[in-house]
């Protein structure tokens, strides 16, 4: 076992952070509990499995901090959150991209703003319930990896990581599977053990982005409408209320009254926030093999010449084989295994096998 | 490690006298509304508490009514004093309240406000954390017809700050309007003459003087029926229902007793430690600044609120309780999430100076040993604080 650290973990309120401060504290760190409150209003209870800032699910961080033995403080961050997720992501909105706020959050707030006042109270390392791993390099320098759950990996959201910030971080579910997680809460008498797991965006309570959108954006939305236009005759087939309701391979909700001519479905190809047009077509026409990003994050040292490697583009998502490169600040991904559906604002990230290299931003998509 | 407890204004250990008289009554069986045998001996236990309590706080037995503790008898004072205002001259409709009160009287008057058409006014309060009593005479002389009721605390929960009660008494009184007196932080450790003060309405509380948790009173003047909130049997003067607790009753009034025979000596022994303490934090914490009255004689002799600059209340907490301190920032939590302290907003400090407080507060438990370890804590505690907190203020100097 490593040297005994002094640790805070971030408990959601949900099973997978209170496993893995248990683990933390089995493993013989000195663990300190606790709850980020991002949200500036919370609400009482957690409405289905969205949100993990109601004062319920602080309840529940502090009963899960009882029964592993662990002091358990609120740590109020809703002002950080807001500036540098909630408005990172209204901002990415309004310049028409799709952005990640698991990311954003993970960069800025957890690894960072928590981190830095951590390490500055005394502590060495944030502890969370993310599935992924953390492997020392010949050198001793922590990398990350994908989890050996690949059903539940999480090392995505991670990928902005620096060496720096993964140098203060602990995984101590990267290992195991979600199923066992659930296992052991419950052996360990955790009453969060069976609690459902937490999906879409915090901080929109409803899950309805495009409703939030439109209040929150207010005079910044980029348009309040436009046409609908077919990719390949340029006809328009139909309004809209704003290009930020919709994103790169969406299906649903376009209500453009009358099928394409050859009766498939059609999807958004593309989004132009400044004449506020979308457009339309196949599925087809989704295709993508080659990508550019910038904003580039190394989670360890920087490539220096081209790799053959994998890429993942959205949480979840399928890896594609690629060729990366770097030139200068932009990163170019030759796709092996084209993909469907890519959005400028979504991150790229990039692995070596199982080990993450870094991620990047993606800004323009082609084929061909 | 010995555990060093300095949140005693939060709650205090209660007193032995006070757990025999509980657990001696928890062996009984009788409810007081009965009419049996068991139900006159059950009976007997609250009346002769009643009296106890009544003795020691100047009030008559008939003046005292049980509550479940200080935050309902403050709800029954500021509702039940309006709406009986009210009733008796829809005009008066104005609540006036000093803007550092608890939470238990300030959120019932803004509660009026938002469910009872009242207008409540919250009045200012000088750097020392004082009523301003000439806001107070300007809020009256306006319209004192108008006026529902006014609510002062004996002293501030979070700073120790005494209040000017016989001033604020004596003008609301030429105006025939009733007057409340939190005097839960107050009470064991400053003499309560009901009668005296001239107030109307009083609260007490039994967890912090030495009594257990959720037994307390409202003392209410003779004849001033405030309108009820629970609604029932009418036990209470039919002010209050509700099967009364003879065993927290009991309790309570022991611990309120021994209370009052020690508290001469105790106030010395405290107001002692206290300086202790608080000159002890200043030659090791420079800067440190002591909040409320500076004259001893102003505050309540067992808070001493400081405020670090550079570190924010929580860390300094956080880290205290590493080392088995128990302190606090002294203000409410909101959601889960620690505020800055309205009090000290009230007296004029910066949201970053009010968050950087501590409250330790002393009681009949305390020692030179606790006064000792803080003392041999607090340098590098402040010190790994002000690292945390130089973080936030370079962040807000890049806006």
């Amino acid at each position: 076992m490593s040297a005994p650290l002094r640790v805070v973990a971030a408990m959601s309120g949900g099973v997978d952070s209170a496993v893995a401060a248990a683990r933390a504290k089995d493993a013989g760190h000195d663990v300190t509990g606790i709850h980020l409150a991002l949200s500036r209003n919370p609400k009482s209870y957690r409405s289905g499995a969205r949100g993990c800032c109601t004062i319920e699910d602080a309840n529940d961080a502090r009963r899960a901090a009882d029964l592993i033995g662990i002091p358990f403080y609120v740590w109020d961050l809703s002002d950080r959150f807001h500036e540098d997720v909630v408005e990172d992501f209204l901002d990415e909105y309004a310049a028409g991209r799709t952005p990640n706020p698991c990311l954003r959050c993970n960069e800025k707030i957890k690894f960072a703003a928590v981190l830095e006042r951590a390490q500055a109270l005394g502590f060495d390392a944030v502890v969370t319930g993310h599935y992924a791993r953390l492997e020392p390099t010949p050198e001793g320098i922590p990398a990350l990896h994908r989890a050996d759950d690949l059903a539940k990996d999480q090392s995505y959201v991670l990928g902005v990581l620096t060496a720096e910030q993964l140098a203060g971080a602990l995984f101590p579910l990267g290992d195991t599977t979600k199923d066992k997680v659930r296992e052991e809460a419950e052996r360990r008498g955790l009453t969060v053990a069976h609690k459902p797991d937490s999906h879409d965006i915090c901080f929109i309570s409803d899950g309805d982005t495009g409703g939030w959108l439109a209040e929150k954006l207010g005079d910044r939305a980029p348009n309040e409408g436009g046409p609908i236009v077919d990719g390949t005759t340029g006809e328009e087939l139909g309004r809209h209320e704003g290009t930020y309701r919709y994103t790169i391979g969406q299906r649903r909700g376009l209500r453009l009254g009358r099928p394409a001519p050859d009766g498939k479905p059609r999807f958004v190809l593309d989004i132009e926030p400044v004449s506020g047009t979308v457009t339309v077509g196949p599925r087809e026409a989704l295709t993508v093999d080659r990508l550019t990003a910038d904003r580039i994050r190394w989670c360890g040292p920087p490539l220096t010449g081209p790799l053959e490697g994998t890429v993942q583009l959205r949480a979840h998502g399928a890896e594609h084989r690629a060729r990366v490169g770097v030139d200068g600040a932009l990163l170019h991904v030759d796709l092996r295994d084209p993909a469907d559906g890519i959005a400028p604002g979504q991150a790229v990230v990039v692995y070596d096998g199982t080990r993450v290299v870094g991620s990047a931003t993606i800004v323009e998509t082609g084929r061909g | 490690m010995e555990a060093v407890y300095l949140d005693h204004a939060a709650t205090t250990p209660m007193v032995p006298e006070a757990i025999a008289a509980l657990t001696e009554q928890l062996t009984r069986t009788g409810n007081a509304s009965s009419l049996h045998a068991a139900g006159r001996a059950a009976r007997r236990v609250v009346e002769e508490s009643r009296e106890r309590i009544a003795a020691v706080l100047g009030a008559h037995p008939g003046e005292v009514v049980f509550t479940s503790g200080g935050t309902e008898a403050d709800n029954l004072a500021l509702k039940g004093l309006f709406w009986r205002a009210r009733a008796a001259d829809p005009r008066r409709t104005r609540v006036l309240v000093s803007a550092i009160e608890h939470h238990a009287v300030l959120d019932p008057a803004l509660w009026l406000a938002e469910h009872e058409h009242a207008q409540v006014e919250l009045l200012p309060v000088d750097t020392d954390g004082r009523l301003r009593i000439d806001a107070l005479a300007e809020a009256l002389a306006a319209d004192p017809g108008s006026v529902a009721v006014v609510s002062v605390m004996a002293a501030n929960n979070e700073v120790g700050t005494l209040q000017p009660v016989a001033e604020v008494v004596e003008l609301a009184r030429a105006q025939q309007i009733p007057v409340h007196v939190d005097a839960v932080q107050a009470a064991g450790h400053r003499a309560i003459d009901f009668a005296g003060c001239g107030a109307d309405a009083l609260t007490v509380t039994g967890h912090k003087l030495g009594g257990p948790y959720g037994v307390g009173a409202l003392l209410l003047r003779r004849g001033l029926d405030a309108t009820a909130l629970l609604h029932g049997g009418g036990q209470e003067r039919d002010v209050r229902s509700g099967t009364l607790d003879p065993p927290a009753i009991a309790a309570f009034a022991a611990a309120l007793v021994l209370a009052e025979e020690r508290r001469t000596h105790e106030t010395a022994r405290l107001e002692a430690l206290r300086t202790r303490l608080v000159d002890g934090i200043l030659a090791r914490v420079p800067d440190a600044r002591v909040n409320g009255d500076p004259d001893p004689a102003g505050r309540l002799p067992h808070i001493a609120h400081l405020s670090f600059p550079g570190c924010e209340g929580d860390s300094l907490l956080m880290l205290l309780d590493a080392q088995q301190i128990a302190c606090s920032t002294g203000s409410a939590c909101s959601a889960g999430v620690p505020q800055a302290s309205h009090v000290l907003l009230a007296m004029g400090r910066e949201e970053d100076e009010a968050r950087s407080s501590l409250r330790f507060s002393l009681g009949h438990t305390s020692t030179g040993a606790d006064i000792d370890r803080v003392l041999a804590e607090i340098v590098p505690v402040v010190e790994r604080a002000r690292a945390a907190g130089a973080l936030s203020a370079a962040r807000r100097s890049l806006r």
